[in-house]
């Protein structure tokens, strides 16, 4: 199994933690599903540093912890919250998010790789949040990242895998580099499509979060996920355009 | 005859003060900064008494709790049971489609929206929940407070003494210095007047990511809240607040382009991890805390179940540890 940055995952759900109805159901949607990272914004909570209580919350949930960048659109406000989190939760790794449109919340891979590449010189183990392209993939491996966390869909609408042809691509181009999809899952059959495809974890919140019972659906997701590592890890066999018998039918008497 | 001090008069120390006196006790209230003012979380608050619209994104207890303080308030302070009107922009119907689908108490509305509130504008659907209501949290505050005072009780301008026998604590996060698992949640609110827009009820501007409402004050006066912040600095709004906060005003109506802003709001609600508020009994000190967004829904319950544990020694649900 791939390390990431040479730490081995528990298992490949990493689960956001912002929008739930409660401190207290987050909690038990990270211990129910068994989640093997929970991401945390420095942005917003964190305002002047205060975020002390609801931060103190999710480092006691007891899993690896990845800050995120969320909400910045410019390499100077990423690098400052990067440098925040890792004072605030004493780690190497930030999720890097850098939004470049308000409607879709699309990356704007420019100056992600611009800001990858300080972080990485600056000693941190950046997740870059970025889009299915291969060259800012590339991009993003020759500034330091060794780790690639492509999306499904834009950020919170629970569209699934958009592109999968070119998910595929990017596994078969980079078998060896830990990949994640990141954002755009709604549902346990999206967390399933995307490790049967062979990525190595997936990343969500909102899905867990506004769902009418949060900690129940963490426990879908979590469910699913093992499911499509299975199937990916069992070599699927190949659709077919024409129906195969599973029972031969020579011999039988099937004209009797 | 026992002589009960209470901590705190913001809106969780008044109602139990109100309770305890309407029980026949003897009360006496502490709080360093006197009457209610902006000194305490619940002057910033918005007054809606919506427990079905809350349920949205509460536990079940603030749909059931709730709905006591409709009878609780009404005989204390100026109640309007005018409602609560749910919309949201059009590229957000599912919203309102998940909206409908996790609460209860409301009925489909179109173009009944003109009809009930006119001054609301492009809004093809929403959902009416009739039987909510909303109050002034200040009046509310000033009308405990005076009726407190009609009866007797007096309030003092200081910190309690130490070692105080029979004490209530209802000092909201203050109390987090005994109360840890305690927690603050910023909220951010402005009030603009824009007597241009007429709303005779609260509306609420569903919202991908905070539930956005504006209460009527009366006089073209309107409170805008309210954002839920994991952060525990109180001590200015951000521009981003501002601007989702007005934003929704002028989605609204474009005329409250033209409100002037009066006041701008921001404080910390004590919140446990559940968000439900507790009761607990430590030594001679019964704690009353964790209201959250719901100081004036929850707080004729938190106010009854003080009263039971302290007058009856009976425990309500609210009551989560009791080591007297």
């Amino acid at each position: 199994m791939k390390t990431f940055y040479g730490i081995d995952l528990p298992n490949p759900l990493m689960l956001g933690t912002a929008q739930y109805p409660s401190p207290a159901i987050l909690e038990q949607a990270v211990r129910e599903s068994g989640a093997g990272v929970a991401t945390v914004s420095l942005r917003r909570e964190g305002a002047g540093g205060t975020g002390q209580a609801f931060w103190q919350i999710v480092q006691d949930l007891g899993v690896l912890i990845l800050p995120n960048t969320a909400g910045c659109h410019t390499v100077k406000e990423a690098v400052t919250t990067a440098h925040m989190a890792r004072e605030v939760f004493d780690t190497k790794w930030i999720k890097l998010e850098l939004i470049g449109h308000t409607d879709s919340l699309q990356p704007d891979v420019f100056q992600l790789v611009e800001a990858a590449r300080v972080l990485t010189e600056d000693g941190f183990q950046v997740f870059p949040y970025t889009t299915e392209d291969l060259i800012v993939a590339e991009r993003l491996l020759m500034a330091g990242c060794e780790i690639l966390m492509p999306w499904g869909a834009p950020i919170g609408s629970g569209r699934g895998l958009n592109n999968e042809y070119a998910l595929r691509a990017m596994r078969a181009e980079y078998p060896d580099v830990p990949l994640v999809i990141d954002a755009g899952i709604g549902l346990p059959s999206h967390a399933a499509h995307a490790m049967e495809l062979g990525y190595d974890a997936v990343l969500l919140n909102t899905a867990v979060a506004r769902a009418g019972d949060p900690v129940v659906m963490a426990r879908a997701m979590m469910g699913a996920i093992q499911a499509g590592r299975l199937a990916h890890e069992a070599d699927p066999i190949a659709a077919r355009d024409m129906a195969e018998a599973s029972t031969p039918v020579i011999g039988k008497a099937f004209l009797s | 005859m026992t002589l009960w001090s209470v901590l705190g008069a913001g809106v969780a120390g008044l109602a139990v003060a109100t309770e305890l006196v309407a029980r026949g006790a003897q009360v006496q209230v502490f709080d360093p900064s006197g009457a209610p003012g902006p000194h305490g979380c619940s002057w910033w608050a918005g007054g809606m008494l919506a427990p079905w619209c809350e349920f949205e994104n509460a536990e079940e207890p603030v749909l059931r709790l709730g709905q006591e303080a409709f009878g609780w308030w009404k005989e204390k302070t100026k109640l309007q049971r005018r409602g609560t009107l749910v919309v949201s922009s059009r590229r957000d119907l599912p919203d309102l489609r998940r909206f409908a689908r996790r609460t209860e108490g409301f009925r489909e509305v179109g173009t009944e929206i003109a009809d009930l509130e006119p001054g609301l504008h492009g809004f093809a659907k929403g959902l009416f929940f009739d039987a909510e209501a909303h109050l002034d949290p200040r009046n509310a505050l000033k009308d405990l407070y005076d009726g407190l005072l009609d009866k007797g009780v007096i309030f003092h301008k200081k910190l309690a003494p130490l070692q105080l026998k029979n004490a209530i604590d209802c000092r909201g996060l203050l109390a987090r210095d005994v109360l840890y698992d305690l927690r603050g949640v910023k909220g951010e609110m402005l009030v603009i007047r824009c007597p241009d827009v007429t709303l005779t009820r609260p509306v609420r501007l569903l919202h991908p990511r905070i539930p956005l409402y504006i209460v009527p004050r009366g006089d073209g006066v309107y409170m805008l809240g309210a954002t839920m912040i994991e952060s525990e600095d109180s001590s200015r709004i951000t521009a981003r607040s501002m601007l989702e906060l007005l934003s929704a005003a002028y989605a609204l109506n474009p005329a409250f382009g033209e409100a002037e802003v009066l006041e701008i709001g921001v404080d910390l609600r004590p919140a446990f991890p559940d968000n439900l508020p507790r009761i607990r009994r430590l030594g001679r000190t019964i704690y009353a805390n964790g209201l959250y967004r719901h100081g004036y829904l929850l707080a004729p319950a938190l106010a009854r179940g003080v009263a039971d544990l302290a007058l009856n020694n009976t425990h309500s649900e609210m009551v989560d540890e009791d080591r007297a």
